[in-house]
């Protein structure tokens, strides 16, 4: 992966629901397996506390943040911070079309958390392409 | 004079750029889920700036443990930037310093000798809860702040 030619994909935290479980999982599907070369990762709670490293970071870099729920807490942080942000995905908005895929678990997302991650994954990589002038 | 139920507050960092964070979440839910159910309550730490004065509130009601999982402690310092001082405070690569042979690699699944070890992290976690339940702080009285 090129050091200075890269798309960040933010997760919110969601500590407290199945659906930011979810949101972290396709994050790390994406930066991991489908887009290594072109998808980080950081922690959202640096940008909370304003560390000036990530903010510079994320002004630099475009930005897709994955959001459990409405609190939508991974785009209001990059928006607070004034980061590059380029699309903002909401687990809920995919799964309001793939209700069979419920997901449950925290500790440990249950198979149609999953397969929900894999969905919203998916569109994550698309963006990430997207951002980087690689889409058709 | 109203009073709240007991219950502790536990704020983990998000994490999600390394394994220490991972753990951090993992024993924070540990803690939550099958420790301590009764005693503990949580919230998501980036809340602190996407949400309101409600959030905000969290550190105030409720004695409060941060779970870090590396030396920037961003669950400390953004507990007391936007809610209040923490009760307590963990930090995962301090434990780890117990372990020189042990070696974190997993962001998303933890392998079982990572598990065992988010399980030490959250005992960690719940004797800090008991401590705070037993000196009896987490009582307070509405319009204290």
């Amino acid at each position: 992966m090129s050091e200075d030619n890269y798309v960040f994909v933010i997760p919110c935290s969601g500590i407290g629901k199945s659906l930011g479980s979810v949101g972290r999982k396709a994050a790390y599907k994406v930066v991991e397996q489908l887009r290594p070369q072109h998808a980080r990762i950081t922690c959202l709670a640096l940008l909370t506390v304003g560390d000036e490293e990530t903010l510079k970071k994320v002004r630099e870099h475009p930005c897709i943040t994955i959001d459990g729920c409405p609190s939508k807490c991974a785009q209001k942080n990059v928006e607070v911070s004034n980061g590059r942000l380029v699309k903002s995905l909401m687990v809920t908005e995919t799964l309001r079309n793939h209700k069979a895929l419920k997901p449950e678990g925290i500790i440990k997302l249950n198979v149609e958390g999953c397969q929900l991650a894999n969905l919203i994954a998916q569109e994550a990589a698309k963006e990430v392409d997207e951002a980087m002038g690689l889409g058709n | 004079m109203a009073v709240f139920k007991e219950r502790v507050g536990i704020v983990s960092c998000s994490g999600e750029e390394i394994p220490e964070g991972t753990i951090s979440r993992i024993a924070t839910r540990l803690v939550l889920e099958k420790l301590r159910p009764d005693e503990t309550i949580t919230i998501c730490l980036p809340l602190f700036l996407a949400g309101g004065e409600g959030e905000r509130t969290f550190a105030r009601l409720f004695n409060t443990i941060t779970v870090d999982g590396c030396e920037k402690r961003c669950a400390e310092m953004g507990t007391k930037k936007y809610s209040g001082k923490p009760y307590a405070t963990v930090t995962v690569t301090d434990i780890l310093k117990e372990f020189p042979d042990f070696c974190l690699e997993s962001r998303d699944e933890l392998s079982p000798e990572e598990c065992k070890f988010a399980e030490k992290v959250a005992e960690e976690i719940a004797k800090k809860v008991d401590e705070a339940l037993d000196r009896g702080k987490t009582q307070i009285r509405s319009g204290e702040s």
